[in-house]
């Protein structure tokens, strides 16, 4: 197992450096640059605002330059944007509002589709199975920029029981239709999986034989069928988790927390080169070792995995 | 020897209005038998986060709009547009008018209790034009005309050649480099204000945190939670904080317009944008909250003059049949549909001290314009043997998209030239705009002082912002005159009318700012500022 997770973590490094070069040529190979704007900047204003950040090195230097403040002092730089506020101070500021609504995000998408899927795989082509179908189907064809809007109509302008917007530290009331609006796509996914992965394994000979033993319907629900009717749930929770904990642009958008979703996209679209670069790494680094727990956590399930 | 313009307009500017507030209970001008609303808060909604809270390195209007609450430069604007005194009471001029002597007002007081000086508005300007600093907004200096400016910013010459000097604490000596008659109303600029050097000095980048920053301003920032709001009170150190009546000031970013326009209906924000084409929805179901004024904006296509550009386009006779055969009225009227105006000249009638001339084609009926596109497209050789055809390039919006379809759409009903949209996402759109790749593309310019010359600059030769590259060596003696010239009314009209004829633009409509906001504050909203330059410390909250 050791070696195992010696492996993994060996293969991780390299992979977090291949993301970071990739992402810093591609970015700057894109059109235009953190200065531009609808008013042209005149040329000697440019290269004074282009030294200010060294964009006026060779994107080689840039590149390691980046790279070396990072190892040696966890610095990821200014942002080209903000222009008072450094990378590590926007990360600081919106992964928590992210990571509070994307954990609770999950939590709820969890807890209600893998219930969702399995009361629909125990109760097979019953009314309860339809009803479960139903709203898994109906969630997963809702997409969070229509449902987001929705909640806000009926939530908001029509029963003036939540806050149109806004994150307020994240006190009650306002993270619930964030909340909502995230996990309701991932919860009908999960549904599915679940339900699906049930009847599968409650079709398999073992659980036949735990029947035929006469043990109760519970025991082997429970006992026997759940924990391997959530193998396939688990491989797709680690890259959901790391989905909700970075946030959705379409949530920040349409509720203005103030998260990293929202930041991801404006970064890249005013090549605002440090920010997008740190929320790359940011979300580079969360999917590696997610993925890494995953398999992980999969191989202590399964031993097989780890031949 | 000096000539006073205490005696002139700096009566205008100054006494004057120092007369008004001591007639007046408020800074904010509560007409008489107005009742006060016990609630005096004002919330706002904003698109995006603000790129800084800092004078000299910020450069959106929305940062603008906080620091003109948080700092106060020389002069400040009323509700029509018109200088008031600000940190600067008054100020001589000497007889070559390239010296300006400004008086301050002496009970000018930071947040933290110092005095507010010529000094530190030495330091904000030169920190303004310092290469070190890297503000976006450097280029302001050389539009101030200030004395070396140019050489200054290219880091040529020390910070100390640069056109300003604190004479004494009360004494700010500017020098320009020529006579330049809109100089004081460069003064509102945001960028303008000054700024606590010792508090600079100890937090670097920090200082602008709700628990370090200092200002001048009639209000102090109290909390900035980025990307969602940003909250300021009254200063109680403002000279005229007694004569104030809103006491806090909230801005909510809020990055969709329909969902801004949601929590409006909520009660959430009281003031938010109209998103495009709802307007006269709006207007008929809240006649009294739904507002629309002239804006110091204009909105327009580009043609590329340079041999990057189509060789058709260096045709005078294709760009007047293109701009003649866009029905401004359809865009203004039927597209957008928030009280904007239809443009026929580059400078808007809102500009103040100047009257757009009327152009040949402007006077024409859509009928008239588009029969005689057509003459001119037949005569330059284009039609249906030999379409023209180029692309029309414009930056990602739903409003740029409606209005480039339209516009296609019109020159090929009327001339059967086949234009091709090319949307570009905004940070390579502008790219391309400034490396001259394009055929037509879109722009927009809003004035930096409310004057001609802001606008009628950007078809100079010269101009950093003549991206079409036009060039006219008339143009450009007409607009060197007017710089030193006591009254240029007659240089832009002229300009106005030879850009008319050469068409280096197509001009396609001036803006309009039309937003929601709560009945209670409406009366006080500056409408008559076509910069829209407004001050929390003017506004006030009527009861219902």
């Amino acid at each position: 197992m050791i070696n195992f997770v010696i492996r993994r973590i060996g293969i991780a490094i390299p992979t977090l450096l291949i993301l970071i070069a990739i992402s810093f040529f591609l970015m700057h190979a894109a059109p235009g640059g953190p200065f531009n704007s609808e008013r042209g900047v005149p040329p000697e204003v440019l290269a004074n605002l282009n030294a200010k950040y060294g964009l006026d090195q060779p994107l080689i230097v840039q590149l390691w330059n980046y790279i070396w403040d990072i190892i040696t002092k966890f610095d990821f730089g200014p942002s080209m944007v903000f222009k008072t506020r450094t990378v590590n101070d926007i990360i600081a500021q919106g992964f928590p509002v992210t990571f509070t609504y994307g954990t609770w995000s999950f939590v709820v998408a969890v807890v209600v589709g893998v219930s969702l899927g399995v009361a629909a795989a125990v109760n097979h082509n019953s009314w309860l199975d339809y009803i479960a179908v139903g709203i898994s189907i109906g969630a997963q064809v809702l997409p969070n920029f229509v449902l987001a809007p929705i909640l806000v109509l009926i939530f908001t302008l029509g029963l003036h029981w939540l806050p149109g917007g806004g994150w307020n530290g994240g006190h009650w009331p306002y993270p619930v239709m964030p909340i909502i609006a995230l996990s309701t796509s991932f919860m009908a996914s999960i549904a599915r999986i679940t339900r699906s992965s049930m009847l599968e394994v409650l079709h398999s000979n073992f659980i036949r034989t735990a029947r035929a033993k006469g043990l109760p319907k519970n025991t082997v629900i429970w006992k026997h069928a759940f924990k391997p009717s959530l193998l396939p749930v688990i491989s797709y929770l680690a890259p959901a988790f790391v989905g909700m904990i970075t946030g959705s642009v379409v949530v920040d958008v349409y509720f203005s927390t103030g998260g990293m979703g929202q930041l991801f996209v404006a970064s890249a679209t005013s090549r605002d080169y440090s920010t997008m670069m740190g929320i790359t790494i940011l979300y580079g680094v969360l999917t590696i070792v997610f993925n890494m727990l995953a398999d992980i956590l999969y191989a202590w399930i399964d031993p097989k995995i780890r031949l | 020897m000096k000539h006073t313009l205490i005696r002139t307009s700096a009566y205008a500017l100054g006494v004057a209005s120092i007369a008004l507030f001591g007639l007046s209970a408020q800074a904010a001008m509560v007409p008489a038998g107005a009742t006060l609303a016990d609630d005096q808060t004002f919330t706002m909604r904003v698109l995006s986060e603000f790129d800084a809270i800092d004078p000299q390195l910020s450069e959106t209007v929305d940062a603008a709009g906080v620091e003109r609450d948080l700092f106060e430069g020389l002069f400040n604007q009323d509700a029509e547009g018109n200088l008031v005194p600000g940190v600067a009471l008054s100020y001589d001029l000497s007889d070559d008018k390239t010296v300006y002597t400004f008086h301050l007002r002496p009970e000018a007081m930071w947040s933290d209790g110092n005095p507010v000086t010529a000094g530190d508005f030495e330091y904000a300007w030169k920190r303004l034009a310092d290469p070190a600093t890297g503000s976006p907004y450097q280029w302001y200096v050389t539009i101030m005309g200030l004395k070396n400016g140019d050489a200054v910013t290219a880091g040529d010459m020390p910070l100390d050649d640069l056109g300003v000097k604190a004479i004494d604490d009360h004494t700010l000596e500017v020098t320009l480099e020529q006579p330049t008659p809109y100089f004081t109303k460069t003064t509102v600029n945001a960028s303008t204000f000054p700024v606590p050097k010792w508090v600079i000095d100890e937090y670097g980048d920090d200082w602008t945190l709700p628990e370090h920053i200092v200002g001048n301003g009639a209000y102090i920032l109290t909390e900035h939670v980025p990307n969602e709001r940003l909250v300021r009170e009254r200063n109680p150190k403002y000279w005229d904080d007694a004569h104030t009546v809103i006491t806090k000031t909230t801005s909510l970013i809020i990055n969709d317009e329909n969902i801004a326009l949601a929590r409006w209906k909520a009660g959430e924000v009281d003031r938010t944008e109209v998103p495009t084409g709802q307007f006269p929805t709006l207007k008929s179901e809240y006649p009294d909250s739904a507002l629309s004024a002239p804006r110091l904006c204009t909105y327009y296509y580009w043609y590329n003059e340079t041999d990057t550009g189509p060789e058709a386009l260096k045709d005078v006779r294709v760009r007047q049949a293109l701009s003649y055969a866009v029905d401004r009225n359809v865009i203004t009227d039927q597209i957008l549909q928030g009280g904007q105006f239809p443009a026929y000249t580059f400078t808007p009638a809102a500009t103040a001290g100047f009257t757009p001339p009327s152009v040949p084609f402007g006077e024409m009926t859509q009928a008239e314009r588009d029969e005689k596109a057509k003459e001119l497209m037949a005569a330059a050789g284009y039609g249906a043997d030999n379409p023209l055809a180029f692309d029309l390039n414009y930056n990602t919006s739903e409003a740029h998209k409606q209005i480039a379809t339209v516009i296609a759409q019109m020159w090929k009903t009327k001339l059967g030239v086949d234009a091709t949209l090319v949307n570009m996402e905004g940070q390579t759109y502008f790219s391309e705009l400034r490396n001259g790749n394009f055929d037509v593309a879109r722009s927009g310019w809003c004035g930096d002082y409310n004057e001609a010359s802001t606008f009628l600059d950007l078809v100079r030769t010269d101009s950093g912002q003549n991206d079409g590259h036009y060039s006219n060596a008339e143009v450009d003696a007409l607009m060197a005159e007017a710089k030193t010239m006591e009254d240029p009314n007659a240089n832009y009209e002229k300009v106005e009318q030879i850009i008319a004829e050469d068409m280096p633009i197509i001009p396609v409509y001036h803006y309009a700012t039309s937003f929601m906001i709560d009945p209670g504050l409406a009366q006080s909203w500056p409408l008559g500022n076509v910069e829209q330059n407004w001050y929390s410390k003017d506004l006030y909250r009527i009861a219902k």
